[in-house]
C-alpha cells in the first residue's frame, strides 16, 4: 500500500495553459449530455435535503422575529412561553446572527440579536417537541423594543460614495454635450429574493465537544469557518454536511441563523435540533438582492461610435456590511467610450440585508445598460445589433488590458442569425389582434473567476475511482461534471467513478458560487487525475502526454496495458490543486453570450407574453451540454421573472416585507416560460484554467431582461425604466403613449 | 399552529350540528390551513366535511345543483357546464393551479379569505383580523386592493375567480342552519366591509354551506378574462364575467361582473340595463363599463385598477359579441 495521498499536484494559473488536454483525452465521456448520477435519487425522492434526515430524538426550533425595524429588544416572556406545552428552551443568546454571512467571509458575521436592523430579524429561538409547538409558541412571544426610527428608502442625497468604487476617464460632461446623438436615463429595479426551492434548514447534533450539522449550504469551508467563529469553537469541531442542497443562487453562500442558532439549542438541551426556516423567514431574514437606481449617460458620433458611456448606482444594504450589488461591474469592459464615469453610491436602509444573488450586478446592471444601448442606438438610426458590434473594444477600454477571450461579437452575429433578427420591424408595427408584437436583443456579460480548490482522487486496485470534495452540488450538475472529468482524465466508464461531495471533512474546495464551481473544483479534479496519470506513465516508462487511458487500459505506442496490472494490488491516492494566479489579473476574463426576445403586449390589459427566447454563449468548455443548457435556461427563467414579475415589496413606512410568500412574489410559472434556445459557440480560454472551462449559470440571466424590456419597446413605442415590467405600469405607458399620440 | 379539535362528519346533517356546537368545517383546507399555521385563524375545533356525500352534480329545475364539496377541477370539467356554462368552467381553471384546484371545494372558494398581505401578518394592524386594530393597507401597500364599495375600516378584496362567474350566471347558494334551509342569492353572499370587516359573508355561526344551484343556462355567449402578474398561479388583478345574448343585432340581456375590484364581485342592474336594447359597439360596452364601475376609487398603487377594470370589461364584451375593438385599443 502507498502512503495516502503520496501524490499531489498543485497548480496555479501564472500563465496561460494551451496544452487543452481534454481535447486529447480518450475516453469520451466529457462534453457529452449525460444524466446526473444522483438523478434518480432525486426524482424518488431519496436524495435526503437537510431536513430530511433527524437522528432519533430531534427537537425543533422556531424563530421569533422582530415586528419593528429598528432598535433594541429589552425583554421578552420567556417564562411564560417556557411553560406552554412541549416547549424546551427559549434561547436568546448573543451568539445568534443579524444577518447571515456575506459570502466568501470565512468568519462571524454581525451578531447579537438583540440590537435589531430590520423587521423579521430571529431575536430568539423557541425550542419545543414538535415543530406546530415551536411555531405555536413563538407566536405567542411577547418582545418589548425600544424602537428606533428607521430608514426604508434609498435617498436622493446623503449616501456613502466609496472613493474606490468610483472611476472616470476623459470628460463625459463635454462628450455628452458634443455627441450627435446621446441618452440620459434613470432606470430602478426591485429588491429581489432568491426564491429558490428548499428554504434554509439545519439539523445539529454534538457529540462531546464535536458538532455534526446537516445544512443547506453552498460553500463549506467558509461556512465551517463562519459557524466556528460564531459560535466560539475550533473549526475542527464543526463538521457540516450538505450533500443536496435544493438550490441556493447566492442565498446559502454564507452561514444563516438557523445553523448558529440549532446548534446552540442543541448543546444548552444536549439532544439535537432542527431549525428549518419558514418560507418567510427565508424571504424577509436572509439576504435578498439590493434594489438598485441607476442612471445612464451614454454618447456616440453619428456613425454610431460610442464617445461617453456613465453608468452610476445606488445600492442599499444594513450597516456595517462590506458587500453591495455590484451593478456597474461589466460596464468597465464591455463597450467601447473614451469618456467614462461609473459611480457606485450605498445607502445603510433598514430593511433585510443585501447579498449576492445570482449573477451580483451583471443581473440587473446589463439589462439596463442593454436598455440604455437600445435607446442610443434608436436615436442613431442603427440597428441595434448591429449598433452593439459598432461597439466591440479590442481591449478593455478601461485598464487596456487585453480580453482573455471576447466571443461577443460572433454570438450577437450567428445569434441573429438563429433568432430570425431579420424579421425585427419598426417600433409598434406588428400587431395580431390585441397583441403588438416586438423583438429585442440584448449582450450578456458576466465576470469570469477561479478559486482555490483541492480534491483527491482514491483509485482502488479493481480500477475504480473515488471523487472527493466538499463542493456542493446546488442542483447545478457538479456530480455529473466531475465524474465525467475523472472518468475521461483516467480513462474509465462512467460507472467505474464515484463522486462524493458536499462534506467539510473532504478536501476544501471552491464551493458553489460566482459560477465559479465546475471551473475551480473542476481543475482540482483534473490536477487529482493527472497525477495519477503521471504516476501510471512513470511505471510505464513512459511521459504522462504519451498515454491514452481508455475503457480501464493504458494505450502507449502499440502497447495495451489493464490499469488493475499497473496498480498491481495497490492504491493510489492523489490531490490536486487549483490556485488562481496571474492570468486572474493580467487579462480580462469574462464570458459573453447574445440574448433575443420575442414578445407579444396586450394593448388591452399591458400583459406582456414573452414567446420565444433565445440565447448564444461563448463561456469556455462546455463539460456537459444537458446541465450546462439547464443552467442556460434556468438563468434566462431567473431573468424573465426579473424583467416582468418579480418584486419584494416592502412598506415604506415601517419597512415591512409584504411579499414573502411564493404566492406573493411571482417567480415564473410554466405557462410564463416560452421554448427556449441555447446555442454554445466553441470557446477555448487559456487564461481561464487548465480545462478551459467558464462560468455559465450567472451569464445567462445577465441579458434576458434587457432582451424582455428591448422587444416590449420594439412591440408597443413605450420604454418601461421601472422593473419588472407588470401590466399596470405597461398599461399605463401606453396609455399615456397614446395621450400624446 | 394551535391545538385543535378534529372531528369527521358523515352527513351534512352531523356537519350543521357539529357547527351548530362551535366547529369550523374544513374542507380542501387550501385556505383554512394556511391561515392557521400563521394563526391568522385559531379554531378549536374543526369538522371536516369531506365525506358528507356532498360531492354531487344533479339536474335541477333545468339547472344544475353544485355540492359544497365537488372539487374545483371537478366541477370546471364537468361536461353540462363545460356546454352551457363555459363561464364558470373559464372562471375555476383561471384560478389558483390545478394541485390546488384537485383539492379546492365549492363552499370552500366561495368561503375563501382575502389575500391582502396585512391580514396575513400578525404584527399589522388589520381590522379584519383584528377588529378595531385599524387598515395598515389604506395607505399602504396595496396594489391587489378594492376600488369599489371600500371603507375606511378595509379596503380589501374578495380575491377569488369562480364566484364572480357564479354572479354573472345568477347563482343561489343552499344554506343549511340550526332553523333549516335557506337560499341566498350569491350576489348578496359576499359583503361589503362597511365597519365590520371581519365579517366576510352573510354565513352566520352555526351555518353551512350545502352547494350552490345554477339556473337555466341563458344560452348567451360568456367570457371570462382575467388580468394577473403571470400566466397562472396568480390572483387577479382585476377580472371580468359577462355573459350577453344578442337578438337581431341588439342586446336583449346582459350580465357583467367585475372580479378583484371589491369585498364581492361586483355587478349592477344599472350597469347591465345600459346595454340591454342597444346595439353592441364599443361605445355602448364603455357606457355599461363606466356605469358599473361609478364611484371607483383608488388608494394609490391600485389607481390602475380603475382603467384596467373598464378595458378588461369592454374587452370581454367585445369578445362576446364578436365585435373587433383591437384597432383601437385605448
Ligand atoms: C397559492 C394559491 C393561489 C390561489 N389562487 C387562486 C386564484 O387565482 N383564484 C381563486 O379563485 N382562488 C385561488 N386560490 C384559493 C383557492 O381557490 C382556495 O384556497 C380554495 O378554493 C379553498 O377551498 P378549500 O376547499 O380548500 O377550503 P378550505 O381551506 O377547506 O376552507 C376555506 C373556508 O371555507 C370554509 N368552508 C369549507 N367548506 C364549507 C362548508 N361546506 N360550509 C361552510 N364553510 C365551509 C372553511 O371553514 C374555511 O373558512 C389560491 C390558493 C392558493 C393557496
Ligand atoms: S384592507 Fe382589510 S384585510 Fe387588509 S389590512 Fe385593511 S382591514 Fe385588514
Amino acid at each position: 500500500m502507498m502512503d495516502d495521498m503520496d501524490l499531489s499536484l498543485h497548480h496555479k494559473m501564472e500563465e496561460k495553459d494551451e496544452r487543452n488536454q481534454l481535447d486529447q483525452t480518450a475516453q469520451d465521456v466529457l462534453s457529452k449530455p449525460l444524466d446526473r448520477p444522483e438523478g434518480p435519487l432525486k426524482v424518488t425522492g431519496r436524495a435526503t435535503y437537510a431536513d430530511e434526515e433527524h437522528p432519533e430524538g430531534t427537537a425543533h426550533g422556531v424563530f421569533v422575529r422582530s415586528t419593528v425595524a429598528h432598535g433594541w429588544v429589552t425583554g421578552m416572556n420567556t417564562a411564560a412561553l417556557r411553560k406552554m406545552p412541549g416547549v424546551l428552551a427559549v434561547v436568546r443568546d448573543a451568539k445568534m446572527l443579524r444577518n447571515p454571512a456575506q459570502g466568501t467571509a470565512g468568519e462571524a458575521p454581525v451578531q447579537n440579536p438583540n440590537e435589531i436592523f430590520y423587521v423579521g430579524q430571529p431575536i430568539a429561538l423557541v425550542v419545543a417537541e414538535t415543530l406546530e409547538q415551536a411555531r405555536h409558541a413563538a407566536l405567542a412571544a411577547r418582545p418589548k423594543y425600544e424602537a428606533k426610527d428607521g430608514e426604508f428608502e434609498v435617498p436622493l442625497e446623503d449616501y456613502e460614495t466609496p472613493p474606490k468604487k468610483q472611476s472616470s476617464e476623459g470628460d463625459l460632461d463635454s462628450a455628452m454635450g458634443q455627441a450627435a446623438h446621446s441618452v440620459d436615463s434613470i432606470y430602478t429595479t426591485p429588491a429581489m429574493g432568491h426564491a429558490m426551492m428548499e428554504p434554509h434548514a439545519a439539523v445539529a447534533q454534538w457529540d462531546g465537544g464535536k458538532l455534526t450539522i446537516r445544512a443547506s449550504c453552498q460553500m463549506l469551508k467558509y461556512n465551517v469557518a463562519e459557524l466556528a467563529d460564531s459560535l466560539g469553537v475550533k473549526a475542527k469541531n464543526v463538521r457540516i454536511l450538505s450533500p443536496y442542497v435544493g438550490g441556493g443562487f447566492g442565498g446559502k453562500l454564507g452561514i444563516s441563523h438557523e445553523a448558529v442558532a440549532a446548534a446552540l439549542a442543541a448543546r444548552k438541551l444536549k439532544r439535537p435540533v432542527s431549525v428549518a426556516l419558514h418560507r418567510r423567514n427565508v424571504f424577509e431574514a436572509t439576504t435578498r438582492r439590493s434594489e438598485t437606481r441607476q442612471r445612464l449617460r451614454l454618447c456616440c458620433d453619428d456613425q454610431g461610435h460610442l464617445t461617453g458611456f456613465g453608468h452610476e448606482a445606488w445600492v442599499s444594504s444594513l450597516h456595517g456590511e462590506s458587500f453591495s450589488e455590484p451593478v456597474t461591474q461589466a460596464s468597465s469592459f464591455t463597450y467601447a467610450g473614451d469618456n467614462r464615469v461609473i459611480g457606485h453610491h450605498i445607502a445603510r436602509l433598514n430593511i433585510t440585508c443585501a447579498g449576492s444573488m445570482r449573477a451580483p450586478g451583471e443581473a440587473v446592471g446589463v439589462p439596463i445598460v442593454e436598455c440604455a444601448m437600445d435607446e442610443l442606438a434608436e436615436k442613431a438610426g442603427i440597428d441595434p445589433v448591429d449598433f452593439r458590434l459598432r461597439n466591440i473594444p479590442e481591449k478593455d477600454p478601461s485598464t487596456g488590458k487585453p480580453y482573455s477571450s471576447n466571443r461577443l461579437a460572433d454570438c450577437l452575429t450567428e445569434g441573429a442569425k438563429a433568432f430570425g433578427w431579420e424579421k425585427r420591424g419598426e417600433v409598434a408595427h406588428q400587431r395580431e389582434g390585441e397583441w403588438l408584437i416586438g423583438l429585442g436583443v440584448a449582450s450578456a456579460v458576466r465576470v469570469n473567476m477561479l478559486m482555490n480548490s483541492e480534491a483527491t482522487i482514491t483509485l482502488d486496485p479493481d480500477g475504480h475511482a473515488v471523487v472527493e470534495t466538499d463542493m456542493t452540488d446546488i442542483g447545478t450538475g457538479s456530480y455529473a461534471i466531475l465524474t465525467q472529468l475523472a472518468a475521461e482524465m483516467l480513462g474509465l466508464p462512467m460507472d467505474r467513478v464515484k463522486t462524493v461531495l458536499g462534506d467539510s471533512d473532504l478536501p476544501p474546495s471552491s464551493g458553489s458560487g460566482g459560477s465559479f464551481g465546475a471551473a475551480s473544483a473542476g481543475s482540482s479534479v483534473m490536477l487529482a487525475a493527472r497525477a495519477l496519470r503521471e504516476k501510471i506513465a512513470e511505471r510505464l516508462g513512459v511521459e504522462e502526454k504519451d498515454v491514452t487511458l481508455k475503457d480501464g487500459n493504458a494505450i502507449s505506442g502499440n502497447k495495451v496495458t489493464p490499469l488493475t496490472e499497473i496498480l498491481a494490488g495497490e492504491r493510489l491516492k492523489a490531490k490536486g490543486e487549483i490556485e488562481p494566479g496571474a492570468t486572474g489579473d493580467d487579462v480580462r476574463q469574462a464570458t459573453w453570450g447574445a440574448q433575443f426576445a420575442e414578445v407579444a403586449v396586450s394593448a388591452i390589459t399591458g400583459e406582456v407574453r414573452v414567446r420565444r427566447l433565445d440565447a448564444t454563449f461563448a463561456c469556455g468548455r462546455i463539460l456537459n451540454p444537458k446541465t450546462a443548457r439547464s443552467q442556460c435556461i434556468g438563468g434566462m427563467v431567473f431573468g424573465l421573472g426579473s424583467a416582468l414579475t418579480e418584486e419584494l415589496s416592502y412598506d415604506l413606512r415601517n419597512g415591512r416585507l409584504m411579499t414573502r410568500d411564493l404566492a406573493d412574489y411571482h417567480i415564473p410559472s410554466n405557462l410564463d416560460v416560452p421554448p427556449m434556445n441555447v446555442t454554445f459557440l466553441e470557446d477555448r480560454d487559456p487564461y481561464a484554467n487548465p480545462m478551459q472551462a467558464k462560468g455559465i449559470g450567472e451569464l445567462a440571466c445577465c441579458g434576458t431582461a434587457g432582451a424582455i424590456l428591448n422587444a416590449i419597446h420594439n412591440a408597443t413605442g413605450i420604454r418601461v425604466r421601472d422593473f419588472p415590467a407588470t401590466p399596470d405600469k405597461v398599461i399605463e405607458a401606453i396609455e399615456a403613449a397614446q395621450g400624446q399620440g | 399552529m394551535r391545538d385543535f379539535v378534529y372531528d369527521r362528519a358523515d352527513s351534512a346533517d352531523a356537519a350543521q350540528t357539529a357547527a351548530k356546537e362551535g366547529a369550523r368545517a374544513i374542507a380542501g383546507g387550501t385556505n383554512l390551513l394556511d391561515l392557521m399555521k400563521h394563526e391568522v385563524e385559531t379554531p378549536d375545533r374543526l369538522i371536516d366535511v369531506n365525506r358528507t356525500g356532498l360531492d354531487q352534480i344533479e339536474e335541477a329545475d333545468g339547472g344544475l345543483r353544485i355540492g359544497a364539496l365537488v372539487r374545483n377541477a371537478d366541477l370546471a370539467a364537468e361536461e353540462r357546464v363545460r356546454r352551457d356554462w363555459p363561464l364558470l368552467s373559464r372562471a375555476i381553471l383561471a384560478g389558483a393551479s390545478p394541485q390546488i384546484r384537485n383539492r379546492a371545494t365549492t363552499a370552500g372558494n366561495l368561503m375563501q379569505r382575502t389575500r391582502c398581505a396585512y391580514f396575513y401578518d400578525l404584527g399589522s394592524a388589520c381590522n379584519k383580523r383584528s377588529p378595531g386594530s385599524g387598515c395598515d393597507a389604506l395607505n399602504g401597500v396595496n396594489r391587489m386592493h378594492a376600488i369599489l364599495g371600500t371603507s375606511e375600516h378595509c379596503i380589501a378584496t374578495y380575491p377569488g375567480d369562480m364566484a364572480v362567474a357564479l354572479v354573472a350566471l345568477d347563482a343561489e347558494v343552499e344554506i343549511a342552519g340550526a332553523n333549516g334551509k335557506r337560499t341566498v342569492p350569491i350576489a348578496e353572499f359576499h359583503r361589503l366591509p362597511g365597519d365590520r370587516p371581519d365579517r366576510d359573508n352573510v354565513l352566520e355561526d352555526g351555518e353551512i354551506i350545502l352547494g350552490v344551484t345554477l339556473p337555466k343556462p341563458t344560452g348567451g355567449a360568456q367570457v371570462y378574462r382575467k388580468v394577473r402578474d403571470r400566466r397562472s398561479y396568480a390572483f387577479a388583478l382585476v377580472s371580468a364575467a359577462v355573459d350577453v345574448t344578442v337578438e337581431d343585432g341588439k342586446i336583449t340581456r346582459a350580465a357583467l361582473t367585475l372580479g378583484s375590484v371589491a369585498a364581492k364581485p361586483w355587478r349592477s342592474n344599472e350597469a347591465d340595463k345600459v346595454l340591454v336594447g342597444s346595439e353592441p359597439s364599443r361605445k355602448a360596452f364603455e357606457n355599461a363599463a363606466d356605469r358599473l364601475l361609478q364611484g371607483a376609487q383608488g388608494h394609490g398603487e391600485n389607481d390602475y385598477k380603475i382603467g384596467l377594470a373598464r378595458r378588461t370589461l369592454v374587452a370581454a364584451l367585445a369578445e362576446a359579441t364578436g365585435i373587433d375593438i383591437a384597432g383601437d385599443a385605448a
